[in-house]
């Protein structure tokens, strides 16, 4: 278990210091000299190569990836040049909005696929079997931006329940709260999960088959257990771990469908930050940021990974 | 009539209808009688059928700007209304299917050749080579592909060859994990065994016994990475990173449809339909296909 452990995480660091070589290569080529950005096309090029110097920019590439680094190792992003911020401070307030909204996709995708997986399995090849894997095959095929429009279109434009975007914060005095946050949460968090609980409740459905077809569940069942006991106190349990691991896959996904969607609802979370600071090449915070997400992906991945090999003593070091 | 019925059963193991049923169907009929095989080849027959009759002939102009049209709702005229600009909806679609398959035809075809390549290569060569291809595999899997892509496309420009190339390139992973794991399993059959006993090279084992036979295998892997590379296309071009105006793209009219959302809701319901039922058809297509080309694989599930 311990060289098991120690591999996967030797793994994690490899992957993480060669995203950050990539991220940061690939950045280095992104047209358009942040100098320039920043003094407007009518500079004097005096005044950029001074504002470059003053950003660290005439400085070999090899340097500024040390510096960068180890700034990350002391919990230092840089400071982000439209902004004018620290990038720790801004990637915090925004994941204040991410990180729950992430988290809320994947209640919802976990409660609607497992329970829908469930369901038809037990109804296998029945109507209601038929009915709910015809409706996670066009779940998958929807893209969530569009369900997110359609969305607003349903509960903002027509109902007028929900407001069609923004958001309040979480904290009383600049006129938000919990429950008004976690209101502007909802539509967004939805729209996330309906893609992805259709995809899972297809891996539920067919693990939990695979697992009634076997042994166990024929003796459970014979000395007397229900189908509903048998179905919840045996098979759920053994059939969660193909289930859990695509969860730590779909992790990725819900990420990167953050980006599209927090545009959608105009939220101010990780994604949009990316997104704008893309466009406003704000390359600091623009590879800090893609580092965090990928960061997260992995250790996802990697806990995940773990996690499954304590639970399943079967697993061992050599099958992941 | 009933006389005919008795002789029948007066020979119990007359064996017409056991005969006829092993006889080996046809791939056709096999296929007709799947019945998401025939919805999803129907879809997706009508995506293509759109996009070739995009060039020959649409109800109005997708590209030409009249204020006085803006707008307007479905008519005998404008079978689904007009945008902001006057510009024809129905038009639009049609015009806008050529951008998802151009997207999806080339960016599977980029992923398709690059992956086999080295999937077959990692299965061929073993040893550090497939350790190395493999491992970099796995390591793309960090960035997920869409966070990719916008880098990608923010960084080379905006526009629909950079986020071919772009969707091209998380397709080359994939399948390169696909063929290295089918083209394994093939390796260890007896005819390969055999094969290298009469001195067949590697290559030639590759191209003449293992690219054929886990062809099905990439044909099914394609169609569900052409449905993913429309799905990608029309997220990036709703962010305004894939195709650029005026050339008409579904994700891109939703973009522009979401301003418009009180005044004109429908303008936001065609396009993602239109979305939703190429990736439904090819799907289905996907499904099917690999139940009718690998038996083997139709479980009761």
């Amino acid at each position: 278990m311990s060289i098991f452990l120690l591999k996967r995480l030797l793994t994690l660091v490899a992957t993480l210091i060669g995203a950050s070589i990539v991220v940061f290569a690939v950045l280095e080529v992104l047209p358009g000299d942040a100098a320039q950005m920043l003094m407007g096309p009518d500079a004097e090029p005096e005044a950029v190569t001074a504002m470059a110097q003053q950003l660290g920019l005439d400085q070999p590439a090899l340097t500024r990836y040390w510096q960068w680094i180890a700034g990350l190792l002391h919990g230092d992003m840089g400071e982000s040049y439209v902004y004018g911020s620290p990038v720790t401070e801004l990637v915090w307030e925004r994941l204040a909005v991410t990180v729950p909204l992430a988290i809320m996709a994947m209640c919802i995708t976990a409660v609607l696929a497992i329970a829908a997986g469930v369901f038809a399995a037990a109804n296998h090849k029945r109507w209601g079997d038929v009915g709910l894997m015809g409706l996670a095959q066009i779940g998958i095929a929807i893209p969530n931006f569009w369900f997110a429009i359609l969305l607003i279109l349903l509960f903002s434009v027509k109902l007028q329940w929900f407001s069609a975007g923004g958001f309040p914060g979480w904290s009383e005095e600049a006129g938000g709260g919990f429950w008004p946050a976690l209101q502007a949460l909802l539509l967004p968090a939805i729209a996330l999960a309906v893609v992805q609980a259709a995809i899972l409740a297809r891996i539920t459905r067919s693990a939990v088959l695979e697992v009634l077809r076997e042994d166990f569940v024929r003796t459970a069942r014979a000395k007397g257990l229900s189908r509903g006991a048998a179905l919840w106190r045996h098979v759920l349990r053994n059939a969660m771990i193909p289930v859990v691991t695509v969860m730590g896959l779909q992790f990725a996904n819900l990420l990167a469908g953050t980006i599209v969607v927090e545009n959608v609802f105009y939220l101010p979370g990780l994604g949009r930050l990316i997104f704008q600071s893309i466009s406003n090449r704000d390359v600091i915070v623009v590879r800090n940021c893609v580092l965090l997400l990928a960061a997260m992906v992995v250790v996802v991945n990697f806990v995940v990974d773990v996690l499954y090999a304590a639970i399943d003593p079967r697993i061992k070091a050599g099958d992941i | 009539m009933s006389r005919q019925t008795d002789t029948r059963a007066s020979v119990p193991n007359y064996p017409t209808r056991a005969f006829t049923r092993a006889q080996p169907q046809g791939f056709g009929r096999r296929a007709l009688q799947h019945r998401s095989f025939v919805l999803g080849a129907l879809l997706t027959t009508l995506l293509i059928a759109a996009a070739l009759l995009s060039f020959a002939w649409t109800p109005g102009s997708a590209y030409e700007v009249d204020m006085d049209a803006a707008l307007q709702a479905s008519s005998s005229r404008h079978w689904l209304g007009t945008d902001a600009f006057g510009r024809d909806i129905a038009s639009q679609i049609l015009v806008g299917a050529r951008a998802s398959i151009a997207v999806g035809l080339i960016a599977v075809g980029i992923g398709l050749t690059l992956g086999v390549v080295l999937g077959l290569v990692a299965a061929a060569r073993r040893g550090w080579v497939e350790e190395i291809i493999m491992r970099l595999a796995d390591f793309t899997f960090a960035f997920p592909a869409l966070l990719s892509a916008i880098m990608l496309t923010a960084v080379f420009g905006a526009g629909m060859i950079n986020a071919i190339i772009a969707i091209g390139i998380f397709n080359i992973p994939t399948f390169a994990r696909i063929t290295r794991a089918s083209a394994n399993a093939i390796w260890a059959r007896d005819y390969v065994l055999a094969a290298r006993a009469c001195g067949k090279s590697r290559s030639a084992i590759t191209l003449q016994h293992v690219l054929p036979n886990i062809a099905a295998v990439l044909v099914v892997q394609a169609t569900i990475q052409f449905a993913l590379a429309i799905l990608a296309e029309a997220a990036l071009s709703y962010l305004g990173l894939g195709t650029q105006p005026p050339q008409p793209s579904w994700g891109r009219m939703l973009s522009e449809a979401q301003t418009l959302m009180f005044q004109a809701p429908l303008l936001a319901v065609w396009p993602g339909l239109a979305i939703a039922l190429s990736v439904l058809g090819l799907n289905l297509l996907g499904d099917g296909l690999r139940d009718l080309l690998d038996p083997r694989l139709t479980r009761e599930r």
